[in-house]
């Protein structure tokens, strides 16, 4: 026993010593105010400064259009709300997709509550948002359009570029709309510079990409014009006032340098491990079904429905074995609603329910796979004992 | 006043050691697909699409109306596993409950006897206690089903 299988790294990964290492020093001795004029704030201010020329680099951007966060939930919230509030005399339309992360969506929502119409963009079955769904919904006052680089949940990739090169050219020489795109799930496995991507706006995070928590990043080209969410002093260029977290942007610096570097070999190791998980899923455990594109998702995400289970009860099973993973199972999400993602897939609530994820990361070797391939299918078999078999089951009455 | 307080005084995720031991080793299930012949009471409640399906079958003595066999299946979370569970363990203990008393379980009693619930998993994951009566307004009805 004693095993420590963690497949979640969607939800967040460990803090690479490599990273913790840089981070040290800003933690304890050298504690100065970015903002001081003397030595240990200049000191400070330096090395801010330093992790945002080398952010800029990687996402070939200028030094200045790079704005630290306290993470990916604010970074979206800025580029959403900050952004059509500051522009909402040019038009009241924004378009995001159906499938974004709750930090857009809710955003989003809040916008509609100002006053704006908002388009959601459905996926296809595959949970890919085509270019085509994304010009139908354009209309001459839309002002924003926000579609994810790859999905958090079921891993899919979209076609940032494409839909970024269109809007690009559909805008001309024209302001609106713009194109935000977060990026927190695919920063650290795929190309980040917001040239090839044709994006206005980028959020990533450091606590996916074995970095520190609470501490992110917007790209925002320079010359958009946002309002800031909260009010204070002059730091980010009075876009996000505050107290830089200086530990946490020479880690997120670190952590954003060291996966992008490492992304192409770490990427293939995880492709094998990810498609020998899922194979072994499907061909082991009847009545499975992969959620999302076969190919066209991120190296280290298997999304899997497990038909006649529910998701809360597996992911238990799976943690007293010491395997640690995710459901789109409402029983685990305060609101208790189902995924919105696998529901907008056209999948039913049975398989949204019973859908497992499973996020693979540094620490994911063979012999882990293996562990869950031995371990998961007895599990699953005991639940489906105990379940009803809702699939073949009778119309039963509804539950208040 | 919600009508179902939670006691296990805490609002996160984590479960108390009973929930824990009939999640993991949950007594009276129905194991094949049908229950034996002369289980002579059926109820289901809930709907799969809602995340909880419960069904309860009755074997009940018709010389003295009490229970003195009781098995479930559900599709659901931990906390509906653990709470079918228990609602068998008390429907069978002391020699069986008599259908009076079994009609007045609620979800209350049962959180209680697990040692208390997430307060928002009760409503939705309780649901044993209404299929349960289910199946004795069945019996009552004189209805005999699997």
């Amino acid at each position: 026993m004693g095993q420590f299988v963690y497949l979640d790294h969607a939800a967040t990964t460990p803090l690479d010593q490599r990273v913790f290492k840089v981070m040290k020093p800003w933690l304890t001795d050298k504690f100065g105010n970015p903002s001081s004029f003397h030595s240990p704030g200049k000191e400070a201010k330096d090395t801010v400064e330093l992790a945002r020329t080398k952010i800029s680099k990687i996402l070939s951007c200028r030094i200045e259009e790079i704005i630290f966060t306290a993470g990916g939930t604010e970074s979206d919230n800025l580029a959403i709300l900050g952004f059509a509030r500051a522009n909402v005399g040019a038009g009241k339309h924004i378009i995001v997709s159906a499938i974004e992360h709750h930090a857009v969506l809710e955003a989003a929502a809040q916008l509609k509550k100002e006053g704006f119409e908002v388009t959601l963009v459905a996926p296809d079955t595959d949970g890919i948002v085509g270019l085509e769904s994304i010009k139908a919904a354009l209309r001459p006052d839309t002002i924003l359009v926000s579609v994810m680089y790859a999905n958090n949940e079921i891993g899919t990739i979209q076609p940032v570029a494409e839909i970024g090169n269109f809007i690009q050219k559909h805008r001309g020489e024209n302001k609106y709309p713009i194109f935000h795109t977060d990026a927190c799930q695919a920063a650290g496995a795929f190309e980040l510079s917001v040239e090839k991507l044709h994006v206005d706006a980028m959020t990533i995070n450091g606590s996916k990409i074995y970095g520190p928590k609470g501490v992110g990043l917007l790209y925002l080209r320079k010359d958009l014009r946002v309002q800031p969410l909260q009010f204070g002093g002059a730091q980010e260029r009075g876009l996000r006032p505050g107290t830089e977290n200086v530990a946490g942007i020479v880690g997120l610096a670190e952590a954003l340098e060291l996966t992008d570097k490492e992304k192409n070999k770490e990427g293939e190791r995880l492709i094998k491990l990810r498609d020998k998980l899922i194979a072994g899923i499907l061909s082991t455990v009847p009545k499975t079904k992969l959620n999302g594109h076969s190919t066209k998702r991120l190296p280290n995400n298997a999304n899997i429905s497990f038909l006649d289970i529910e998701g809360e009860a597996l992911m238990l099973y799976l943690d007293a074995k010491g395997i640690y993973v995710s459901t789109g199972s409402a029983c685990t999400s305060a609101s208790l609603d189902p995924s919105h993602v696998l529901l907008a897939l056209g999948k039913s609530p049975e398989e949204a329910h019973g859908a497992m994820r499973f996020t693979l990361g540094h620490s994911t070797t063979e012999k882990d796979i293996d562990y869950v391939l031995k371990v998961l299918p007895p599990l699953v078999e005991k639940l489906r004992m105990i379940s009803t078999n809702p699939i073949n089951t009778t119309p039963s009455p509804s539950n208040p | 006043m919600p009508d179902v307080i939670n006691t296990c005084g805490t609002e996160t995720w984590f479960y108390s050691d009973t929930v824990k031991d009939h999640f993991f080793n949950p007594q009276n299930f129905l194991k094949e697909e049908n229950p034996p012949a002369d289980f002579n009471a059926f109820g289901v409640y809930g709907s799969p699409a809602c995340g909880d399906e419960m069904k309860v079958w009755l074997k009940i003595d018709p010389e003295n109306k009490k229970i003195v066999g009781y098995l479930w299946k559900t599709f659901g979370c931990a906390s509906a596993i653990a709470a079918a569970s228990m609602c068998s363990v008390m429907c069978l203990e002391n020699g069986g409950l008599s259908l009076d008393d079994a009609m007045k379980i609620t979800p209350q009693m049962i959180v209680d006897r697990l040692g208390g619930l997430p307060p928002r998993k009760i409503h939705c994951s309780v649901l044993c206690d209404k299929a349960l009566r289910l199946a004795v307004e069945d019996f009552l009805k004189g209805r005999k089903e699997n």
